[in-house]
């Protein structure tokens, strides 16, 4: 890029607290043009876009939602860091009209900063149906301050926030707003403090700001500090501020005192005491007894809907895409040797396929996940289930993802990006993989009934139940030694409901999917013809293929678990995808096309003792290709998915063993039927 | 000045009305609340506290949740 074209372009920065509609404006300002990626060495999502406006390239980047900017959250410290050092030339900050003063508190922490705010006040549609009369004019006046009126949802008012940016931008002498100031008691502290520091701050920090921090107990920039400043004027500094610890307080009650004065003549009436809609919903919505039914009810139709819609479409999809396109590619193939054509029929286009089924079942999921989180009903979830998730050290958001793990193990993972805190994250995609899926499921259902008669169903149940009990155990244990100290404490706000936007669930739902197709898609792929390849070369047969041959090498293992070769490689197989264990076992115990004759022969030759063992090993476990594909994706770190995926082999090996073990000093169901 | 001896969040029934005076816990911790709203002299309604889960209250506006340990953390004059 060429000098004179980099001059030009206008770096704008998109700050807002959570729940303030910044998505909503986002994404109208920048439409198509979005780019989603991580901030360097951080797991919060970096969103950016660009637009054209007057010849000018704007290039607008989304900062993390966060309430304030200290270092409280990771999203905070990408928020300052990025105004502090990515030099934006201008913070567009967008507040909630009906919670103003809430709002504002960000607003104060902005304006200390060397760079010109424009402030959006989005929501004034539902800020007048509280009724609350807000005059903005008089509180730019009051501010100094640009303030735009808007309201994002029906795209009112954004085009005049983007022409006051711009204005402020090419500009930034004439902006020269009202600063809060730090309450009385703690005036000479503060000051004493900045002198302290003096010339010792080096850019782009400055003295006034890094003393203001200090004194809010900001431990990320004491550390900072302590390095700048030689021993005995850091030790001064110290012990002024362990004489004023208090000051955090005084620091935000000055800001909130700054707040009211600024409000007061722009807020002609302030809301109204009636019940508002909100009220009367979160009368059943929160209710310990009436919630948790509402919960149970809402969660049961997403779960419905999820597989219902899903389940006919992946099916749609596989008659209408993948067979035809096999057809073909076989066509196209057909004078090339037969182990390329079967490698790019079978092993490749499987693997496409595979990654294909997700797509239907996600992007229902992602729907329900987004309408749920835009009505504003899935806080009140979490708020209810909080109590009983707690106890494994998750967050009652993390229930929604777990308890669609059920239908499929890969939303489960996904889902857990509502999840505010990495360690509360990072835990529930590591139990989502023990919630027994579908699939597995399917298996269970498929192999009980062949060696446990009529006692299939409470077998059945006691493997599912054995999967949670497990997951419980995992999840207390993971809370207590690796996550210990780092349960976030549940702080969360519970917005005000809201008619749900269809444009910006169609971009949630838009956005994840790609994602998922772009990360997790070729691993899936890679995963499902690696083992296609394993299981079919070097020819005549599964039997004989290099698959079978590690199967046969883990013979001494399989004894101690009560597995013959046939069964291991099954298991192998089921890391594609977990039905495959039915279809291997299919083809290794010689069972016809039918599955009949699969139910005679297992039962023939396989010893219930063998096949408990077998079911405990399945049912817990490695994750599919497809589950580890987006536990990468989502953890952003191999180091945490083969933790994941070695905590499951062991768990999984040690279960069938203890079964196998269990059995045989039983005496149980060592001999065929 | 006959101020009210202070009590934490979780004494307090639902429907209760209270002014914050302190935040135990740490700047961290009441860095996080001050930014919601949760500061000192800020009015708040207890909408919701029972003996299990979370208190529910709300302050300048906005619903917000807190865990049974951290509301113990939230001292408060009542009204």
């Amino acid at each position: 890029m060429s000098e004179p074209a980099r001059a030009r372009e206008i770096v704008v920065a998109l700050a807002g607290q959570p729940n303030v509609g910044k998505s909503t404006v986002f994404n109208l300002l920048t439409g198509l043009s979005q780019h989603v990626g991580n901030w360097p060495g951080k797991t919060v999502e970096r969103k950016e876009g660009t637009l054209e406006r007057d010849h000018v390239c704007v290039r607008v980047v989304d900062l993390p939602g966060s309430y304030a900017l200290s270092a409280n959250s990771e999203e905070e410290r990408v928020a300052r860091d990025f105004i502090l050092r990515g030099q934006p030339d201008v913070v567009v900050m967008i507040a909630d009209a009906s919670a103003l003063e809430r709002s504002l508190y960000l607003l104060t922490e902005l304006l200390v900063l060397p760079v010109p705010v424009v402030l959006g006040l989005n929501m004034m549609d539902l800020a007048e149906s509280q009724g609350i009369e807000l005059e903005p004019h008089v509180l730019e006046a009051a501010l100094r301050v640009p303030v735009v009126p808007l309201v994002a949802r029906r795209a009112l008012g954004v085009s005049e926030l983007l022409d006051a940016a711009l204005r402020l931008a090419r500009a930034p002498q004439d902006f020269s707003p009202v600063r809060p100031e730090i309450a009385e008691p703690h005036r000479a502290v503060l000051a004493r403090v900045r002198a302290l520091l003096a010339a010792r701050v080096p850019p782009p920090y400055r003295a006034e700001w890094v003393a203001l921090k200090l004194l809010e107990g900001d431990r990320e920039i004491a550390a900072l500090a302590r390095t700048w400043l030689p021993a005995e004027a850091w030790q001064e500094i110290d012990a002024l501020l362990r004489r004023h610890e208090d000051a955090v307080l005084d620091v935000a009650g000055g800001r909130y005192e700054w707040i009211g004065r600024m409000l007061r003549a722009a807020v002609k009436r302030p809301r109204l005491g009636q019940l508002t809609l909100t009220d009367r919903l979160d009368r059943i919505a929160v209710h310990p007894l009436w919630g948790m039914m509402l919960l149970l009810a809402v969660f049961a139709l997403v779960f419905g809907a999820t597989f219902l819609l899903g389940v006919p479409l992946q099916e749609w999809l596989n008659v209408a895409v993948v067979l035809p396109l096999r057809d073909a590619l076989r066509a196209a193939l057909a004078d090339s040797p037969a182990w390329l054509m079967a490698l790019i029929a079978d092993g490749v286009l499987g693997g496409a396929g595979l990654v294909l089924t997700f797509l239907p079942i996600l992007v229902v999921f992602f729907a329900a996940l987004a309408l749920l989180e835009e009505t504003g009903y899935l806080a009140r979830a979490a708020y209810v289930m909080d109590r009983f998730m707690h106890v494994l050290g998750l967050h009652g958001k993390s229930f929604l993802p777990l308890f669609l793990g059920f239908g499929c193990n890969v939303p489960a993972v996904m889902g857990a990006r509502v999840i505010e805190s990495r360690s509360g994250r990072l835990l529930t995609i590591l139990l989502a993989p023990l919630v027994p899926c579908s699939a597995r499921l399917a298996v269970l259902a498929f192999l009980v009934p062949v060696f446990f008669h009529a006692w299939a169903l409470p077998v059945a149940l006691a493997f599912v139940v054995a999967n949670l009990v497990v997951l419980a155990a995992v999840g207390v244990v993971l809370n207590h030694t690796l996550f210990r100290g780092e349960h976030a404490a549940f702080i969360m706000e519970l917005p005000l409901y809201r008619l749900p936007a269809a444009a910006s669930i169609a971009r949630f739902v838009g956005a994840n999917t790609l994602a998922f197709l772009r990360k997790a898609g070729g691993l899936i792929l890679a995963f499902a013809a690696i083992v296609w390849a394993l299981g079919y070369f070097p020819g005549q047969g599964l039997e004989h293929s290099f698959l079978a041959r590690f199967g046969r090498a883990l013979a001494p293992l399989g004894s101690l678990l009560g597995l013959d070769w046939r069964m291991l490689v099954a298991l192998l197989t089921s890391f594609v995808a977990k039905e495959n264990a039915v279809a291997t076992l299919g083809i290794l115990y010689g069972a016809g096309a039918g599955g009949a004759g699969l139910t005679a022969s297992l039962a023939a030759q396989v010893a219930p003792a063998s096949a408990l063992s077998f079911l405990a090993a399945t049912m817990l476990f490695i994750p599919c290709a497809a589950t580890v594909a987006v536990m990468r994706q989502e953890t952003g770190s191999w180091r945490w998915t083969l933790f994941g995926v070695c905590i499951l082999l062991v768990i999984a090996l040690l279960a069938a063993i203890l079964v196998y073990q269990g059995c045989r000093v039983l005496g149980f169901g060592l001999t065929h039927a | 000045m006959a101020s009210r001896p202070l009590v934490s969040l979780l004494e307090l029934p639902s429907g209760a009305k209270a002014v914050v005076r302190a935040l135990a816990g740490g700047p961290e911790f009441a860095g996080r609340l001050t930014a919601m709203g949760v500061a000192a002299g800020a009015p708040l309604e207890v909408l919701q506290n029972r003996a299990h889960g979370p208190v529910l209250i709300l302050v300048r506006g906005t619903r917000i949740a807190l865990g049974r340990g951290e509301a113990a953390k939230v001292l408060v004059e009542a009204q």
